[in-house]
Order: structure tokens, then sequence, then C-alpha cells
């Protein structure tokens, strides 16, 4: 990486590469990839035809709950979808995305030639293609794929059939995967910022992700441990969570929500990142509070290991520790507020425009903060026993996870796809794309709050007739939603194959906070060979 | 940031439509969009929990997404909007909003403490009835007065027939589709009633919304769970699994038949009659049996 490209910062202006400033050409590109820029654009769309495959078991649940009675598909089945639907969604398309867009991003905003360790990177994308294989490929063996849930409760779980042990082996992939993903983004921002380039003065969606990376290292191996644990009392007669043994099924929920919670926060604190990005381009003013941002993430990603049990709360736990679990629960509204004020504050004097990142962005803080509020309600533990495993918490984290890590994607991918590609997208088409996206995302998941409310448990295939009205909106909203991110796609695709040349700030109102949009668009190849001086 | 009489007024008139919905309705009180205000100190409690974190949330809400549409409007680059990029930080500011929300919070977490305290003393129970949650229906073991009581809950018949894939059956054609036992839990109306939860195989949770009562059920284990209902309010109340807990997690209600003390005694001394008059019978053919042998 070092030695011959002391002059290729020169080359870049007349396009007169050297050979190693080309792509391989053919499959040996990306199956021996080491380049940053090409590693992250398999992550995406590895990640973008997992949110397909995802939505598509989402379509066949929205369509069975369209009205009572089973028309369409078996309990068992059902079952099966919800669980894979959320296996799929969380660890094929929500992270993938999030470590492209790092590997995308983190590099050029850093001023580093790559990932510190190029070669992990390859292996660390190159196990993903093979995790959902092995894990999609569960549905076709007998007894069919998990359908336990994706939190994987034992003792249900261990009822699944022939494919348990391929469902713990693939999770063990995806854990592998995302621990080297995280290594690789520490040790680059540790190591390969720009000189003069301070932590107080990196980008915030570096910032971001430097903290989430510390979340994964902390709890993938904790659900590895998990599942290991579940294995062996399914194979070899151990009885950690059999209670028949002296194992304890609650062990289980503990240890599985001491992964599970700070999951949550490795879901939404990139997202967080790229809106820090994107509100400051577009009100055409320094995102307010940059200092107190990173802060409020780092507490967020504190308070994220000591409220796990407010997953549990029905499971029967001691008064003390309900008390605890509710207050350390309702002390994440702090930071998550300072955040949404801040955010708040960067559009306020500002000067507004409504690209489609922007409009992303501005989605984002209303529905996210929507979730947030119900998030909230969740935490009151009395309430808790009321709304715990009904539609009201499945409304919850879609808003939190769909207009909240999946708006913040999106935000993303169209703030930045023209430094990618060089060309600029079509607007219409996007923006069609996000008022689609919007509408529906709220017909789709609002009126889940009520049917919780009104007593509808989460994780069922047939309900009883009251609640017919709100799951017929519900499903409409969800084929709508579904069908427009067909839009998304399409957008990309035009935007690779060409379009109107984007400048290197690519957006009029770009406050050149990151160094990527010091580099021409599109990107080159291999980029900051010398480092950039910071002012 | 909102008025108790205002929040009062609210509460009062959701019940009310509450109520008004459940006359029609039967005895599940949700309006279709709300939790049940239902029928013990509990579930009164959680509800008022549950409308007062909602309205502050919603004042929040319109005043943050106030000043945000505010924002989105005045600021308008199209409008010419110069922005000010001096507008950095303001350590005043930011103590403010990191003080405020704390202030709201213990405000919720007081009230709601104390519910917990309340929903966590199962002490001096009148009536004791331990619940075992089986894939897929509840097995309901009465102890103090109602002890030797022990039978069965499961789906109904006609629910059963319906929800079956293709069944052709509509079912708004079956009377309480998916809610309906063969043969409900039976309580004493103003009575301590307190369930010993727990499984003979997987997690499942016994949940009645209008009890404002959900514990799980869990194998190896014994949870605790109590309520009282109103007395007056004896009717049938309805509720569901409410823990994934394989195939037929959605197809194992819940059905609570609360009955006057004395209608309780009675049904308590039917039920002693019958298993008296089954036990009968059945000791009968051992001595047949034993003479059986004795004939070739």
């Amino acid at each position: 990486m070092a030695q011959p490209h002391a002059s290729d910062a020169a080359h870049h202006d007349d396009h007169n590469h050297d050979h190693h400033d080309q792509p391989a050409t053919g499959i040996k590109r990306w199956l021996f990839a080491t380049n940053h820029k090409d590693i992250g654009t398999m992550y995406l769309v590895f990640s973008l035809i997992m949110f397909f495959i995802g939505g598509a078991m989402a379509m066949i649940i929205r369509a069975e709950l369209f009205q009572p009675g089973l028309q369409l598909v078996d309990p068992v089945f059902f079952n099966q979808m919800t669980t894979n639907h959320a296996l799929v969604m969380i660890f094929g398309a929500v992270m993938p995305a999030f470590v492209g867009l790092a590997n995308w991003m983190i590099p050029l905003q850093i001023g580093a030639p790559d990932m510190a360790l190029p070669r992990m990177n390859n292996f660390s994308f190159w196990i993903l293609p093979f995790a959902f294989t092995l894990l999609l490929s569960t549905l076709f063996v007998p007894g069919g794929a998990a359908a336990g849930g994706w939190t994987l409760y034992p003792p249900l779980s261990l009822q699944t059939g022939d494919s348990f042990p391929m469902l713990i082996f693939a999770i063990h992939m995806m854990g592998i995967s995302s621990i080297m993903g995280a290594i690789n983004v520490i040790v680059t921002i540790m190591n390969m910022r720009a000189p003069g380039m301070n932590l107080l003065k990196m980008p915030l969606f570096a910032w971001s992700w430097l903290i989430t990376a510390y979340l994964l290292i902390a709890v993938m191996p904790v659900l590895a441990g998990a599942v290991t644990m579940l294995l062996t009392d399914h194979f070899f007669k151990t009885s950690f969570f059999n209670a028949a043994g002296g194992g304890d099924p609650v062990m289980f929920e503990h240890i599985f929500w001491f992964f599970g919670h700070p999951e949550v926060y490795i879901m939404i604190l990139p997202a967080f990142g790229i809106i820090s990005e994107i509100l400051p381009t577009f009100s055409r003013k320094p995102l307010f509070g940059a200092t107190s941002m990173i802060y409020a993430i780092a507490s967020i990603a504190f308070l994220s290991f000591i409220v796990w049990g407010h997953h549990m709360f029905v499971d029967g736990m001691p008064l003390a520790a309900q008390l605890f679990y509710m207050m350390s629960t309702m002390l994440i509204a702090v930071p998550t507020g300072v955040k949404v004020f801040n955010w708040t504050a960067t559009m306020w004097r500002g000067s507004l425009s409504f690209e489609p990142p922007m409009l992303f962005a501005i989605a984002f803080l209303f529905l996210f903060s929507i979730g947030g509020f119900s998030g909230l309600m969740l935490a009151i533990v009395p309430a808790d026993f009321q709304y715990n495993q009904t539609y009201f918490v499945v409304a919850h984290f879609h808003y939190v996870l769909v207009p909240g890590a999946i708006f913040g994607i999106m935000a993303g991918v169209y703030y930045w796809l023209p430094k990618w590609t060089g060309h600029m997208y079509n607007m219409t088409l996007a923006k069609t794309h996000f008022w689609l996206s919007a509408i529906f995302v709220n017909v789709l998941f609002f009126p889940q709050h009520f049917l919780g409310l009104a007593g509808m448990p989460r994780r069922i295939p047939d309900y009883a007739v009251q609640f017919t009205d709100w799951n017929m909106v519900s499903s409409i909203g969800g084929f709508a939603f579904g069908l427009s991110q067909i839009l998304f796609a399409v957008v990309i695709i035009q935007c690779v194959r060409g379009g109107q040349k984007a400048s290197s700030l690519v957006w009029e109102g770009t406050h050149p906070a990151g160094l990527e949009w010091t580099l021409p668009s599109p990107a080159p190849y291999h980029s900051f060979t010398t480092a950039p001086e910071i002012p | 940031m909102i008025s108790r009489p205002f929040k009062a007024a609210w509460a009062r008139a959701l019940c009310v439509a509450a109520l008004g919905f459940a006359a029609t309705a039967g005895a599940n009180t949700s309006n279709g969009y709300n939790l049940p205000v239902g029928v013990t100190s509990l579930s009164r409690d959680i509800y008022a929990l549950h409308m007062e974190v909602f309205w502050i949330c919603v004042g929040i809400a319109v005043a943050v997404f106030g000043v945000m549409i505010y924002a989105l409007v005045k600021f308008r680059h199209s409008q010419g909007a110069i922005p000010d990029t001096t507008m950095l930080h303001s350590t005043k500011v930011e103590i403010i909003w990191t003080i405020i929300p704390v202030v709201i919070l213990v405000v919720m977490a007081i009230p709601a403490a104390k519910v917990i305290l309340m929903m966590e003393d199962t002490r001096n129970s009148e009536l004791s009835i331990r619940v075992t949650a089986y894939q897929w229906k509840w097995e309901y073991q009465y102890m103090d007065a109602g002890e030797g009581v022990d039978f069965f809950s499961t789906l109904a018949r006609d629910s059963n027939f319906a929800r079956q894939l293709h069944s052709g059956i509509d079912p708004k054609t079956v009377p309480n589709y998916l809610l309906e036992v063969d043969k409900p839990m039976v309580i004493p109306s103003g009575t301590k009633v307190r369930l010993l939860l727990t499984s003979q195989d997987v997690i499942h949770a016994w949940w009645v919304p209008d009890f404002g009562a959900k514990r799980s059920a869990i194998p190896g284990f014994v949870n605790e769970l109590w309520f009282r209902v109103d007395p007056g309010k004896e009717g049938i109340y309805r509720g569901q699994c409410a823990a994934l807990c394989g195939r037929d997690h959605g197809f194992m209600p819940i059905v609570v038949d609360v009955r006057t003390p004395d209608d309780f005694k009675k049904w308590v001394l039917e039920q002693k009659a019958a298993v008296k008059q089954a036990a009968a019978p059945s000791s009968e053919p051992p001595a047949t049996a034993q003479v059986l042998p004795k004939a070739p």
C-alpha cells in the first residue's frame, strides 16, 4: 500500500493511472478484493439483496395477517417467516449495510488510503454470502427453518428440526464477520487518520462507527457463547438452559439480551452519525454541539450495557431489578434527547433545501422520535406488563429500525452515491421513493400501536376478528412500502450506469467537514496515497 | 406540560368511550385502539400510568416537532434564508435541555415505582390457583377453597375447526373466534386471587388485559401474579398466550369466568361432585379385573 504511490495524487488529474490504480478485471476483482471501495460496494449490494429477501418474508407475514383465519400458510411456516425475517433483516440487511458504508466512507473521511487490514476485510465480507446461504437453506431441510423467534429462547428453540446446527453455525459465521469488520474499523480509525485530524475533529459518521465497533467486539462473543450453549444442550446433553437438568431457561434470556440490547444500538448509532453528516450539509450550517453529540453517542453506548433486563420484566424479576432496569432505561432518553435537540438546533437559522438525503434525514428525525416515545412508554414497568409481547412492541422496534436505521442507511446512500459513482441520480425518482416510503411506513406501522394496545399478541398467524381492520390497513401499507423499495434499486442502478456528472463537493451546501469532499467524484480507486494536510 | 384536570378529563372521556364500547363488545373493555381500563385496581393504575406517559410524550412531541416544523418552513433556502454559521454550540442551552428531560423522567418514574410495589405484593391472597402451561393448553389446579378442582382449558371446537388452513369457515361467523375455550377458569369477584405459573415444556405467558395481569410461565420456575376483580364486574374476560410457544401459539386462549363469591362456592361444589361421580364408576373395573383372571 505504501511505496509506489507517492506520485499518484498528481496522476489523478490527468487520468494517467499506473497499473496499481486500476481494479483487476472480471470476477477476480471481487473475489480477491482488498480495496475498501470494492468491498464496501459488495457489502452494500449484499445488504440490498438481503433487504429484498427479508422484505419478501415480511410480505408473506402481512399477506397472512390481511384477514382473520389461515388462508395462505401453515402456522409453522408463519413462525419460520417471522424468525427468519428478523435474522435476515438484522444480520443480513442492516448490519452489512452499515459495514459497507463504513468501508466506503471511513477511509475517505479520515484521509486514509484504505482500511488498515484489507485481507481481513475481504474475509469478513466473503463469510457473509456463505453464512446466509446456509441460513436460508434451512428453509428446505426436514423440520424447516428455525421457528422459535430470532431471540432463540430455549426450550422452544431446541425443538427446531435438522436445521438447528445449521442455524447456529450461520450465526457463528455472521458473528465472526462482524467482529472482523469491527476490528478493522477500530484499527483504521486509531492508526490511519491524516496527520492533524485529532479525534475531536473526526467527522461524526466515523465517530459513531468507532463506538459501534467497540459495542460489536463486546457483545458478538456473548451471542456466540449463548448459541454454543444451546448447541451443547441440544446435542451433548448439557443442561445450561434445561430446568429438568438443573439448568435455567431464564439465564439464556439474560445472556441473549446482554448481547441483544447493545445490538439494537449497533443498528442505530451509525445512522445517528449519517444524520449528523447530512443535516449540516443541507442546512448550510455546521453541526450544533458536535462535541456533545459525541458524548451523547458514548453515553448511549455505555447505557446499552446496563438495560437489558427491560426485555424480561414479565419473566419474573426481583423488585430492585425491576426498578433499576426501569430507571436505567429511562436514562437513555436523556442523551437521545440531546441528539434530537442538537439536530433541531442545526436546522435552526440554517438555510434548508430538501434533496433526497435531507428528506430521509428529516423523516428520520420525526419517526425515530416516535419510536423513542414508545420506547419510553415501554420502560415504565407496570405499563410494560400490558405492552410486552404485543404488537405495540412490534410497532416500537419497527419505528426505530425502519424509519430509523433503514432510513438512515438510505439517507447515507443518497448522500454519498454521487461521490461513489461520479453521477447525480434521478432526483424525481428518488423523491418519489422518499414520499412513498415515508407515507406507507406509517400506514404500515402506526396501526400496530393500536393493535397492541387493543390486545393483539405478536408472532401469531391468526387473530380474533376485532383486530381485522387495523391489520388490513397495516398489510396494505406493508405491500405499498415493499413495492416502493423497488424504486430504490432502480435509482441506484440508473446512477451506476450514468447520469449528470457530479462535482467534487456534490451538494451545493456541502460543508467540507469530512475529507471525502476534497476528492473528485467518483473517488479514485486509490485515494489519499499521500496523507492530506489538515488545516 | 399538561394540567392535571385536563388530563383527567381526557382519561375520563376515554374511559367512558371504552366502557360504552364494552357494552356492545362483551367484556373486552378495549375500545379497539387503546389499552382497556380493565376491572382490577392494577389494571386501572396501569391505564392511568399509560395515559400519563402518553400525554407527556404527546406534549414533548408537540413542542419538539413544532420547533422542527417551524424551522423547516421558516429557514428555507428557496426563500432566501441566510445560514447563521456562527451557531456552533451553547453550553447553557445544552445543560438546560439535559436537565429538563431528567426532571420529566423523575416525574414519570415515581408513580410507576409505586405501582410496581403494589404489583409485587402477593401477600394475603384468598385463593391460589396453580396454572401450568403446555403446548398448547392451560391447566388450572385450584388450591385453598377450591382444593381438588383441576382441569385443562383448550381452544373451543368451533374456533379450532375454523382456524384450520383452508377451512372455508368465515371466522366472523364463529362466536369469539380464537378467544373461546372448552372450559374457562372460574374465579370469585372481590377476592385476591394469586396465580402460580409454571410450564411443562416451553415458555408461555398468561395474559388477561382486563386484569392488567401478564406473567411468563417458565419450566422450572414458579412465577406469581395477583389480581382482585372489582365486585359487580362479574362476567367473561378473555386473553391469550403472550409468549411464542411454537406452532399453535396463536391458538391457546385464556377465558376467565368471574362470578360472585357465592356462585363461585356453588361452582366449586359442583366440580367436586363431578369429580367424585367420575371417580366412583372407575373404582368398579379394577374389582372386575381381579375377578376376570379367576374365571377360566
